[in-house]
């Protein structure tokens, strides 16, 4: 048996175990395992592709795996788990360059055909657009740069130029590939762009559609580079994780009510105001939320992003036990495009302890929501907001929404009465039944726990 | 016809990815999102070839990048999901 099948073989069992990986990913109970699996796939995959002929040296791949084990393990070893989002994307991004520069490194390979020429260009230009794109939704998520959506004058034209570009110099290349051409920087300079480009125009609410889609574009990147230099085990695994991402993003979408397309292009954030808002808002002390609370019997808390930045979630886990314990039922509802990934605010609940059992999805709590007396809403605003059900003229008209509006009282934990990331004001804060606690949501939280103490 | 063969997997692949995920908890979206991030890794497997062909100095400069950014996704990524997966508790384990 030579090396070469033995590579082979083992890639097969690979990608077995990446199937069953994410097969089990699916299931709560056997998640963990699942990602073992997974991981395990990965350390055979690698072992096989260190094995593979034409490899002289060993020492600078031993130098790029140490400097990439301690960067990856202390990142994710030390990261924040409300800053999750931000540091998924970074992850993202170095796997998208590492496409780009498999599929450039290996135009000094000896001859170039057609083919390859090609299957190269696809892996920088898909690889480039992952990284900076990534790298901005990263600058966005930890608001180093401003989170709203960027849109100037001539952004089309811009942005038709860039892929014009593309085009043009991309065929240049292909015509008469070669490992130091012209047209080669030029695509990898313009790709590089398209990327930063096409995630300025995203405001920050959006961020989970585009964290899942450029977690699509890493896998198809890494599917190009397989194509590149005729590696099974990239094609495979790079299209089982595009085909994954694409699936999450239209699943993210769903839940907004709109198509990708207007995700991507419409600016969220610049657009036109609904009806303006007249009311009065009828604030609430810590007190008075307790003695609510304490009369409640069926209480439900709605997360949203605040409850990450306020890093709220191990007090509202408490104040869920005191309610439990006071005879009250507890649930979290989560919306699905609640914080900035999907399943942000999961995750943080988890990291607090709340059983996965209290947690319930927005189509399970919105048929019941009317016997529930309170609905807490922490650092939510956009997923609450009834304009989706009511105004037509509101720019997030149709989005389903979790309908706290309806419970007998509502809770809105809120630092001060700004708006949303989309920039649209919520009639909720001034409904007859809306009480508003302002402050930061942990020290209001902690203060009510306090009378209950 | 090794293009052939090639595209042979992907639309397969492609079709089996669709499968796999189509039904899932939107509680896992987040270890899924990012496990399947660390698969996207998988282009580590690649980069060995161009790190230690010593083909040119670049060559093994753009593989040597390569190997450590793709291994920063592998790494990080699949420590990061057990590290999130581990918090998730059914009401029976954390009353343990």
């Amino acid at each position: 048996m030579n090396i070469e099948l033995i590579a082979n073989l083992s890639y097969i069992v690979a990608a077995v175990l990446f199937i069953f990986g994410l097969k089990m990913l699916g299931n709560p109970a056997t998640a963990r395992r699942g990602n073992r699996l997974s991981a395990f796939g990965m350390l055979i995959a690698v072992v096989a592709g260190l094995n593979s002929q034409g490899i002289v040296s060993y020492e600078y791949i031993a130098g790029g795996i140490i400097a990439g084990t301690i960067i990856g393990a202390l990142a994710a070893r030390l990261v924040m788990m409300t800053a999750m989002p931000e540091m998924v994307a970074l992850f993202n991004g170095s796997g998208g360059v590492a496409s780009l520069l498999v599929g450039w490194g290996t135009l000094y390979g000896g001859d170039i055909s057609m083919f390859t020429a090609i299957t190269v260009l696809l892996a920088v230009l898909i690889g480039g657009v992952t990284f900076t794109g990534s790298l901005i939704a990263y600058g966005k998520l930890s608001e180093t740069i401003r989170s709203a959506a960027l849109v100037f004058t001539g952004q089309r034209i811009v942005n038709s130029l860039v892929l014009a570009g593309l085009i043009g110099s991309g065929v240049m290349f292909t015509l008469a590939p070669a490992a130091d051409s012209q047209w080669l920087y030029i695509v990898l300079a313009l790709a590089l762009l398209l990327g930063i480009m096409a995630v300025i125009p995203i405001g920050g609410a959006d961020m989970p559609v585009v964290i899942s889609l450029l977690n699509s574009y890493s896998g198809i990147a890494a599917c190009a580079a397989g194509f590149a230099i005729g590696n099974n085990i990239l094609i495979v695994a790079g299209s089982l994780v595009g085909a994954a991402g694409i699936i999450l993003t239209n699943i993210m979408c769903k839940a907004m009510n709109r198509s990708l397309v207007n995700v991507l292009f419409s600016g969220f954030g610049a657009v036109k105001q609904g009806k303006a808002i007249e009311g009065e808002v009828k604030p609430l002390s810590v007190e008075d939320a307790y003695y609510i609370l304490e009369a409640a019997s069926n209480v439900c808390f709605v997360p949203g992003y605040g409850m990450a930045v306020a890093q709220a979630q191990h007090v509202v886990k408490e104040l869920g036990q005191i309610l439990e314990a006071n005879g009250a039922e507890v649930s979290f509802a989560i919306h699905p495009v609640a914080g900035r990934m999907p399943g942000h605010m999961n995750v943080l609940l988890a990291e607090a302890d709340v059983p996965y059992e209290q947690l319930v999805e927005m189509d399970d709590i919105n048929p019941r929501i009317e016997n529930v007396d309170v609905a807490i809403v922490i650092g939510a605003n956009d997923v609450v907001n009834p304009s989706a059900r009511e105004d037509q003229d509101s720019p997030i008209y149709g989005m389903p929404i979790i309908n706290v509006d309806h419970a007998r009282t509502v809770f809105v934990l809120k630092r001060s009465m700004a708006s949303g990331f989309s920039g649209v004001d919520n009639p909720l804060f001034f409904g007859e039944n809306t009480r508003m606690l302002f402050g930061d949501a942990k020290e209001s939280i902690s203060g009510v726990i306090g009378e209950f103490g | 016809m090794e293009v052939v063969f090639l595209t042979f997997i992907l639309v397969l692949s492609i079709f089996l990815g669709f499968e796999l995920i189509s039904k899932v908890p939107a509680t896992l979206h987040t270890p899924l999102m990012s496990g399947a991030n660390a698969i996207s890794g998988i282009t580590l497997a690649g980069a060995f070839l161009s790190a230690g062909a010593m083909n040119s100095e670049m060559a093994t400069i753009l593989g040597t990048a390569a190997v450590t950014f793709a291994t920063i996704n592998v790494v990080g990524g699949y420590m990061v999901t057990d590290r999130m997966l581990s918090m998730f508790k059914s009401k029976r384990e954390s009353v343990k």
